[in-house]
């Protein structure tokens, strides 16, 4: 199933990404070629015929201690939201780097 | 001074803690051998203004007796990498003028040591390639043969270490990025265990596969630099520590999946060095074990649907607006579009639409929920194969570095990950070893190691051995 101009369109629309005309075209081969080789995936029979309601984030638990992650388990990585920064110590190095600003406010073209 | 060319990071620091070399007189020697070859090899996007100044710096560390391993080593970093004050652009034109407002944990732990970062090395934009040949700002060549690539996507941060423009490197992997270009330059590319180095810092490509990694001449200097890296950060809540165990058994097994060598595209040199390989191992007196892993040939395809996943995901806090490059519109929808749309590279922007037509509702199963259920039975076979054996042998790469400008489409790129992609899938450790030169080009070819997860310490003994370094 080649995957059309249009849709190609619609995916940048989605990805808010404006792609030159001339490379609509170029990008749906590409696409094609890929996607025709990652296809095989299809063919793969898991035993358990089903994908856990959460598949794992980190696949990093082959060893003892993180084989619940390994399983499809879920980790609590939140932290307690204490020691912040002290205040003002990132807020000029943050203010350099955005590309308007207004009295040290970031300016933003307005939205409704 | 030409023999310190031969230099490596145990050497060097020897010749510091005894005086016969000072911190600045070895900046200077990379300097000045940036300064001559940087403009033809296109290695360095950056060297740092302030190298002098830290290089006297970690004199007075020295000086004072308080040297660390890496104090006063002059070391390259890889334009993925922050540090606070300073530009980091990941070779996009959406970053090109951003400056870094905090610092890697990897990097900061190198600088708590005074280590030397020389500049910031070139790559595939975003991390996304094998050949530095999608940099927004021109490729790396080879500096074993300039009309080469020096593989990606940490291109530029092997040719440092080949070149004798750096005494080791930070590089990352996310499907091959460290192990590939180590390769290619015929140096040492170590892939961590996932977790094992804190990825705050680090600009996300692939969040559940990338990690930070060295590239050095030797194993014993991977060792070191991994050493000083690795660690729990409560920056990153991904992190563990790894402990540092002292290795019980003596005589290591190594498992050969032989079965993946019949794959297509793959070069008979290649195939004749795994054979190579195998015999200085048996020499070595370990063990040698034919292994399978059945689903090992669905990695590569597990790859590149995970990957362009995470990267569509990670790549829209490019917006324009918050920092980096901003295109000007009509409404803030256009200015989104327009901004992304001129920033970012061919390369990057496939991926981002492929990996949004992945996600997109009616292929979700069919790509993702697929690939995960794969992605999870290759762990269980890497499982079952780390329970009879070690260490598992493959190629790095199928093929040595290509010319500049051989390979014309993106899936003909994407077929070098194919020996690499696995250890990222799986999240263990996995090591490139220069071994053997390519008879039809005489470029050098490398052996990837991989062991089960936080075993770094087995591929550092073997790797020493079969590199006859101490």
């Amino acid at each position: 199933m080649a995957i059309t101009k249009e849709e190609i369109i619609k995916l940048a629309d989605l990805a808010r990404i404006e792609i030159p005309e001339k490379e609509v075209e170029s990008l749906a081969h590409e696409m094609d070629s890929i996607l025709d080789y990652v296809k095989i995936i299809q063919n793969f029979h898991s035993d358990e015929n089903e994908v856990s309601e959460n598949p794992p984030l980190v696949v990093r638990g082959l060893e003892s201690e993180n084989v619940e992650l390994f399983k499809g388990g879920v980790m609590n990585v939140f932290r307690e939201d204490q020691n912040p920064n002290e205040s003002g110590n990132y807020t000029d190095d943050v203010l350099r780097e955005f590309p308007n600003k207004e009295n040290g406010y970031l300016k933003v073209k307005k939205i409704l | 001074m030409s023999e310190l060319s031969n230099l490596t990071i145990q050497k060097a620091r020897t010749l510091l803690d005894s005086k016969e070399l000072g911190a600045v007189e070895l900046a200077k020697f990379y300097l000045e051998n940036i300064n001559d070859k940087n403009k033809e090899l296109n290695v360095f996007l950056e060297v740092y203004d302030d190298v002098l100044k830290n290089a006297e710096e970690a004199q007075k560390v020295i000086d004072a007796g308080g040297a660390g391993e890496l104090t006063g080593i002059p070391l390259a970093i890889k334009d993925n990498i922050l540090i606070r004050g300073k530009k980091a652009s990941s070779a996009s034109k959406i970053l090109e003028n951003y400056r870094a407002i905090y610092t890697a944990t990897a990097a900061q732990k190198l600088l708590d040591q005074n280590a030397i970062f020389l500049g910031r090395t070139n790559m595939d934009e975003f991390a996304m390639g094998g050949s530095t040949e999608n940099s927004a700002f021109g490729v790396t060549k080879n500096p074993l043969d300039p009309t080469r690539v020096s593989g990606g996507s940490s291109g530029g941060s092997a040719a440092s270490v080949a070149g004798n423009m750096a005494l080791g490197a930070l590089g990352s992997d996310t499907g091959g990025s460290v192990r590939e270009p180590a390769s290619f330059c015929g140096m040492v590319g170590l892939k961590p265990t996932y977790g094992s180095v804190s990825r705050y810092g680090l600009m996300a490509m692939g969040s559940s596969l990338d990690v930070i990694g060295p590239i050095t001449k030797t194993v014993s200097d991977a060792e070191i630099i991994f050493n000083t890296i690795k660690g729990k950060d409560k920056m990153d809540s991904t992190s563990i520590d790894i402990e540092n165990s002292k290795l019980k058994i003596e005589n290591f097994k190594i498992g050969v999946p032989y079965h993946i060598l019949d794959g297509d595209g793959i070069d008979a040199d290649t195939k004749k060095n795994i054979e190579e390989s195998v015999k200085k191992l048996k020499n070595l007196g370990y063990e040698i074990q034919d292994i399978s892993l059945p689903n090992i040939d669905k990695a590569l395809a597990v790859y590149y649907i995970v990957m362009p996943a995470e990267v569509s995901s990670n790549l829209a806090r490019f917006d324009g607006i918050k920092y980096g490059l901003s295109v000007e519109g009509e409404n803030l929808l256009e200015v989104y579009k327009k901004s992304r749309g001129e920033g970012f590279g061919s390369e990057a922007r496939r991926r981002i639409i492929l990996g949004t037509y992945i996600l997109s509702a009616g292929y979700y199963d069919s790509y993702y929920g697929k690939a995960m259920q794969a992605r999870k039975k290759i762990s269980e076979e890497f499982k079952d194969a780390f329970g009879k054996v070690d260490a598992i042998l493959t190629p790095t790469t199928p093929f040595p570095a290509w010319k500049i400008g051989e390979k014309k489409t993106p899936l003909e790129n994407y077929l070098a990950d194919v020996f690499t992609v696995a250890a990222n899938i799986v999240g263990c450790p996995a090591i490139s070893l220069p071994f053997g030169l390519s008879r039809t080009n005489n470029m050098p070819l490398g052996v990837q190691l991989m062991s089960s997860h936080s075993n770094e310490n087995i591929l550092f003994e073997i790797g020493k051995k079969f590199l006859n370094e101490n």
